[in-house]
C-alpha cells in the first residue's frame, strides 16, 4: 500500500519506472495502530457505517439512540428519587446513577464489542489486507459516539436542576473519558485477539463487564464503600480504574448540581481524585502500548484461526 | 527492470487442531494420539516477479497457491523467509469481501473502495466508471440485501476493477454474472494485462492461463515444483490434456466459467 492513495494521480495512469522505483520494496501491508491512524478515511467509514446500521429499518431512526436513554432515565428517577426516597438520603441520585452508567455503558461497549470484533469482520479479515487493529478502534469510537446521546440526556437535566458547567468539572470529564477509553482499547486488543484463539476469552469479558457495574460506585456512593469496609479496602477498591472514571464523572456532572457542591465532593469524593485518574491515564496509555505489542505478535495466526 | 516481488524462502505453516475443549485434549494425550498436526501450506518458495511481467499461479488443490496469494496480497504474513512487494496491490481477490448488507449498494461501494485502500477523492473520481461497470441501475441506492447474487457479485467485481495497482492479482473465481457481464470482465482483464500491469493470476484454465500471462509457476504441497515458460508449465501440470475441451467452450469461457 504506497502514499498514491492519498496524492490523487490522474486515472488509469500507469506509474513511469522512476516512480515505481522510488516506492520501497516492503511487505505487502503494513499494521499497527499507527497505520490505522494513516488510513483514518476507512477507519471513519467502518465507525460511520456500524453507526448508521444500528438503527437500520427503524422508522424513528437515530431518535432511538435519544429514546432509549431518556427512558432508562426516568425509569431512574422514578425509582430511586420517588420510590426509594431521595437515594437513601443522597441528593440527585438519579444523576448520580445515570453519570456513573455512561461510563459504564462506554466501557463495557468498547470492552465487549472489540473483543468480538476480529470475528465479527472475519470475512473480511480472512480475505482482504487490511490492519487488523482497525476493529477494536473502530469499536471503541463506535461506543464513543453512543454516548453522545447519553451526555445530551443527562446535561439536559441536569441543567434544569441548576447546574452550570465548571471548567475543573470539564477536565474532570475529560480525564474520565480518556481513561476509560485507553483502558477499553487496551483490553479491546488483547481480548480481540486472544478470543480469536480461545472464544473462552469472550466469555471471560463478559463476565468481568457484568463484575464492572457493581464494582463502581454508581448504584452506591462511594462513601458507603468506606463506611462499611474502612480503609484498607476503600483504597484498594479505588484501583479500579473504571471506579475512579466514574467518580471523575461524578465530579462533572453530579456534585455541581447538588445544594451545597463542595461539601457533597469532600463528603462523597476520594481525595487526590485528579492524580489517581491522571497517573491511571498514563498506566492505560502504557496498556495501550503493551497490547498493541502483543496484538502484534499474535495477529500473524488470526487469519487462519478465525 | 524493477523488481515487484520478491519472494525469499517464504514459508508458512498451518496447525490443524484436532481437538479444541480442555476436555477433549486431556482424552486425546490419555490415548496417545496427537492433538494437533503441522504443515507447511507454503513451504520454502523463492522467486522474484519483474514489471510488467504477467505471471500465472497453478498448482492442485491444496497445493497452496491461495496462501501464497494471501501472503503476496499481506492478508497473511510468512512464518520465515520474506515477501517483499512495491507499491499497490489490488485486484480480483474476494471481491465484495467486507459488504455490509444493510448499507445501500452505494455506501458499499465507497467502503468496499476504502478497504481496498483506495480514497475519498479517488472513488469520487471513479464512481461513474464503477456504476457503469456494475450496471446495477436504480437499485444503487437499493440496501444490498435486497440484491441478486449476481448483482452483489458485480458491484464487488467493479470496485476492485477499477483500483488502480501497480500490481495487479487475480484469484480464479471470476464466474460471476451473466454472459454480456463476463464479457465485459474479459475485456477489461484485457485491457488490464495490455496496459503493463505487473500481473499475478491464480488458476485452474489453461486457457486463461495462455491467454493473459508470460510466465507460470506451478505449486506441488506448498514447494515451487516449476517456473517458466507457459506451455512448458500447463505440460508440466499435464493440464494440456484436456484443451480439446476447453477451445470447443468458446473464448468466454477462458475467464472463470471453469471451477
Amino acid at each position: 500500500m504506497s502514499d498514491t492513495l492519498t496524492s490523487g494521480t490522474p486515472a488509469s495512469r500507469r506509474p513511469t519506472r522512476e516512480e515505481l522505483e522510488a516506492m520501497p520494496l516492503a511487505p505487502p501491508a503494513a499494521t499497527g495502530l499507527a497505520e490505522v491512524m494513516r488510513r483514518r478515511y476507512l477507519l471513519r467509514m467502518l465507525v460511520r457505517n456500524t453507526i448508521q446500521s444500528r438503527y437500520q429499518g427503524t422508522v424513528l431512526g437515530w431518535m432511538w439512540s435519544y429514546l432509549q436513554p431518556a427512558v432508562r432515565f426516568c425509569m431512574f428517577y422514578f425509582l430511586f428519587q420517588v420510590m426509594v426516597g431521595r437515594g437513601g438520603g443522597m441528593e440527585n441520585f438519579a444523576v448520580h446513577l445515570f453519570a456513573g452508567m455512561v461510563v459504564v455503558h462506554f466501557f463495557t461497549e468498547t470492552f465487549n464489542g472489540g473483543t468480538q470484533s476480529l470475528i465479527q469482520n472475519r470475512t473480511l479479515i480472512t480475505k482482504l489486507p487490511v490492519p487488523r487493529e482497525m476493529f477494536p478502534v473502530s469499536r471503541m469510537l463506535v461506543s464513543a459516539w453512543h454516548t453522545i446521546p447519553m451526555l445530551v440526556i443527562l446535561v439536559f437535566v441536569i441543567v434544569l436542576l441548576g447546574w452550570a458547567p465548571d471548567p475543573v468539572g470539564m477536565a474532570a470529564m475529560l480525564l474520565g473519558f480518556s481513561l476509560t477509553a485507553l483502558l477499553g482499547l487496551a483490553l479491546g486488543l488483547v481480548f480481540s485477539v486472544a478470543n480469536v484463539f480461545m472464544r473462552d476469552f469472550g466469555k471471560v469479558a463478559q463476565t468481568l463487564t457484568q463484575f464492572v457495574t457493581f464494582s463502581v460506585p454508581m448504584m452506591y456512593p462511594y462513601t458507603l464503600v468506606l463506611a462499611k469496609f474502612g480503609e484498607p479496602i476503600a483504597s484498594y477498591y479505588l484501583f479500579n480504574p473504571i471506579a475512579v472514571a466514574v467518580l471523575l464523572f461524578q465530579r462533572a456532572f453530579w456534585t455541581g448540581t447538588t445544594s451545597d457542591p463542595s461539601y457533597t465532593e469532600a463528603l462523597h469524593l476520594p481525595d487526590h481524585l485528579f492524580t489517581r485518574g491522571l497517573i491511571m491515564t498514563l498506566i492505560s496509555l502504557v496498556l495501550v502500548v503493551l497490547a498493541q505489542r502483543l496484538f502484534s505478535r499474535l495477529e500473524s495466526r488470526v487469519p487462519e484461526r478465525l | 527492470m524493477t523488481t515487484m516481488i520478491q519472494v525469499e524462502h517464504a514459508t508458512k505453516s498451518f496447525t490443524m487442531s484436532y481437538h479444541r475443549s480442555l476436555k477433549q485434549i486431556a482424552l486425546a494425550k490419555a490415548r496417545g494420539r496427537k492433538t494437533h498436526d503441522v504443515f507447511n501450506a507454503v513451504d520454502d518458495v523463492s522467486f522474484t516477479v519483474q514489471e510488467g511481467e504477467s505471471v500465472g499461479l497453478m498448482g492442485l488443490n491444496g497445493s497452496g497457491k491461495s496462501t501464497l496469494l494471501k501472503l503476496i496480497s499481506g492478508v497473511m504474513r510468512p512464518d520465515s523467509g520474506s515477501v517483499l512487494t512495491r507499491g499497490r496491490i489490488a485486484g480480483l481477490i474476494a471481491t465484495g469481501a467486507g459488504f455490509d448488507t444493510q448499507l445501500s449498494g452505494r455506501d458499499n461501494l465507497y467502503l468496499n473502495a476504502a478497504i481496498l485502500g483506495m480514497s475519498r477523492a479517488e472513488t469520487d473520481r471513479k464512481f461513474d466508471e464503477i456504476v457503469d461497470f456494475a450496471d446495477l441501475g436504480k437499485f444503487l441506492d437499493t440496501e444490498v440485501a435486497y440484491y441478486s447474487s449476481g448483482m452483489k457479485a458485480r458491484l464487488g467485481f467493479a470496485v476492485a476493477i477499477n483500483v488502480d495497482a501497480d500490481i495487479f492479482i487475480a484469484d480464479e473465481a471470476l464466474a460471476v454474472g451473466d454472459r454480456p457481464f463476463k464479457r465485459k470482465c474479459k475485456k477489461r482483464m484485457d485491457e488490464i494485462v495490455k496496459s503493463g500491469v505487473t500481473m499475478f493470476y491464480v488458476s485452474h484454465a489453461p486457457g486463461s492461463v495462455r491467454n493473459l500471462c508470460d510466465r507460470v509457476l506451478v505449486l506441488d504441497k506448498g514447494r515451487l515444483a516449476f517456473d517458466g515458460d507457459v506451455d512448458e508449465g500447463i505440460a508440466f501440470l499435464h493440464y494440456d490434456d484436456e484443451d480439446e475441451n476447453d477451445k470447443s467452450r468458446g473464448a468466454d469461457d477462458g475467464l472463470g466459467a471453469d471451477i
